[in-house]
């Protein structure tokens, strides 16, 4: 590198300009990530945790199943069958629906989600729920007021907080979870929405098409809450052009610094360097300008991302920022290293005579 | 001892749909230690003869022989290989490398050839003083110089390498009279004390008179042209 920094330094102007663009891009990104991580965690929570392999999606008499929790519907039939499909631990039916709370501080729509303790999230107080009762995630309990023994309303009834779980959310609604029978009585639904399964080994296909069901893997079935897709797939959407826009402003500019550069580089080849010491000396010059403005962009979006943390479903962690930050330079680095190829290509020649 | 020689040395290029040639049979030595002055009207061959000399270009025919070694045969990366470690290079314009300073200039040469830069910084301030750079001039860019401080950093550069023969384009072309011919006086004194073949290009005659041989090149042909030293 020793070109490389040297030239960093004379023209640091140009460089610091390229670095700032890379730092406000990675941030742009992380923050992307974050809020992808986040407002997918409070779409799917209560469903992504459970303690389960595969959801079974059902469907009305005559209809044909889909991988969607808002038509689904199993009938007990279906549910006594797959509890005896050999390779099944077991089937659980959960009962998923939206429905309006009322509390002491406050009013708002839940996630009401029906069915055994087997698949309630960890409890952090109390106990599980028995009938006419619920337990409440956290956060649920801090926006409403509520805690375990206390009263909170779900639709038309009034039910009792047995406990406080750690919190989910399911379609942005944080999850209210209570017994499979209150959740029919609230929901005002007869039968369960999806069955949880916990499998090992079981022919799934068979079993769907004996008994009219769509099962899934449970990662897969987060496809199924309305709006889910959509939203993750725009926010990824952004997150792949924010990428192409990096890799092409960098190309650009090493393009534009690679072409300004070809009189020095065929004075360098003129007294001797290889092509490959060339090109690896403006990779690094690339890395170094990469590195350090993703490195403080990673930096500013984490540290920008836990202050929005309570105020907008982010997550933050390692892993959202290590990934943006990487990828950053990786593809910075291969749009670099197209426009940096063009060195190759410089006759040394042209070093000797006045058509410098 | 001869370390450069050019044997039936011919080259063309395109032109349109004819070839035009550039050098045609040339031949010549030059011994280590010796300085060649090679004279000539624009268009002659002569950067043309440097170029088949440094191995930046390829001969039709003929053979280049650098250091012993018949360059005509070797790869491209031979041929880097061979001018970083055999060859210096001193450029019509100093083409000094804008972001680095003067001694910096001579200490790339040595970063290309793999060696330490920081033990090279002593040797590369001895050679920058050798040429007539003060000292405070060192840590100048080549902005920061004048059009004279620039070519003797080109000297220095092409001599740092310890090279076995050093070519020279036209180095007094951007410097008037007196500065060319302190510049051609090191020229001179350099090769002595270097013991480097030293072949220089130049159209300006007057300032041949320190080199032990002249040849005139007219046309890409090679002639002999009695020195003072000879007519005495």
């Amino acid at each position: 590198m020793f070109v490389a920094l040297r030239d960093i330094r004379f023209a640091k102007g140009r460089f610091a300009l390229m670095g700032v663009v890379v730092t406000l891009i990675t941030t742009l990104v992380v923050f992307l990530y974050g809020l992808t991580g986040g407002l997918g965690r409070d779409a799917s929570s209560a469903v992504d945790e459970l303690p389960v392999t595969d959801i079974v999606f059902g469907a009305p008499a005559g209809a044909a199943a889909e991988v969607s929790f808002s038509s689904s519907t199993i009938s007990a039939a279906q549910a006594a069958a797959w509890a005896r499909t050999p390779g099944v631990g077991s089937a659980e039916p959960l009962g998923v629906a939206m429905t309006r709370a009322a509390g002491a501080t406050a009013a708002g729509s839940v996630s009401l989600f029906g069915g055994s303790a087997d698949l309630l999230p960890p409890l952090l107080s109390g106990s599980a729920p028995r009938d006419g009762q619920v337990a409440v995630s956290r956060s649920v309990a801090d926006t409403y007021g509520v805690g375990p023994g206390g009263t909170l309303g779900l639709g038309t009834e009034k039910v009792t907080v047995s406990g406080i779980t750690a919190t989910r959310s399911y379609g942005h609604a944080a999850t209210v979870w209570t017994t499979l029978a209150t959740w029919q009585r609230i929901s005002g639904q007869r039968q369960p929405t999806v069955l949880a399964v916990r499998r090992s080994g079981a022919d799934l296909g068979a079993a769907d098409a004996a008994r009219g069901t769509r099962t899934v893997a449970r990662g897969d079935a987060l496809v199924g809450i309305d709006g889910y897709q959509a939203e993750h797939l725009s926010l990824q959407m952004i997150q792949v052009f924010l990428f192409a826009v990096s890799a092409l402003v960098t190309g650009a500019f090493f393009t534009v610094w690679t072409v300004q550069r070809k009189p020095d580089v065929a004075v360098l080849k003129a007294i001797g360097a290889s092509s490959g010491y060339l090109v690896r000396d403006a990779l690094a010059q690339a890395l170094a300008v990469l590195g350090g403005g993703a490195l403080l962009g990673g930096a500013i979006g984490a540290g920008g991302g836990a202050v929005a943390a309570s105020a907008v479903p982010f997550a933050v962690g390692p892993a959202t920022v290590a990934v943006p930050v990487a990828v950053m330079v990786l593809l910075g680095l291969a749009g670099s290293a197209l426009a940096i190829a063009r060195i190759t290509s410089v006759d040394p020649l042209t070093a000797l005579g006045a058509n410098r | 001892m001869t370390v450069l020689a050019l044997d039936s040395v011919r080259l063309t290029y395109p032109d349109g749909d004819r070839r035009l040639t550039a050098l045609d049979a040339v031949s010549l030595d030059v011994a280590a230690g010796e300085l060649l002055a090679v004279a000539g009207p624009s268009g002659s061959g002569k950067s043309s003869l440097l170029a088949v000399a440094a191995t930046l270009s390829r001969p039709d025919s003929g053979q280049v022989v650098v250091a012993g070694r018949d360059t005509t045969r070797l790869s491209d990366k031979e041929r880097t290989a061979l001018r970083r470690e055999h060859i210096g290079i001193v450029f019509q314009q100093s083409n000094l490398l804008g972001s680095l300073t003067a001694l910096e200039q001579l200490l790339v040469v040595e970063h290309l050839r793999g060696g330490p830069v920081r033990a090279a910084r002593e040797r590369a301030g001895a050679l920058l003083d050798s040429v007539g750079l003060d000292a405070a001039k060192r840590a100048r860019r080549p902005h920061q110089l004048s059009g004279g401080e620039r070519q003797r950093v080109n000297i220095a550069r092409a001599l740092f390498g310890r090279p076995a023969v050093l070519l020279v384009d036209e180095p007094t072309s951007a410097l008037d009279h007196e500065r060319g011919a302190q510049i051609v006086d090191l020229l001179a004194r350099v090769t002595a004390e270097h013991g480097t073949a030293t072949v220089m290009v130049t159209h300006d005659r007057a300032l041949m008179a320190r080199a032990d041989r002249l040849l005139d090149m007219t046309d890409g042909r090679l002639a002999v042209v009695p020195t003072p030293a000879v007519r005495s």
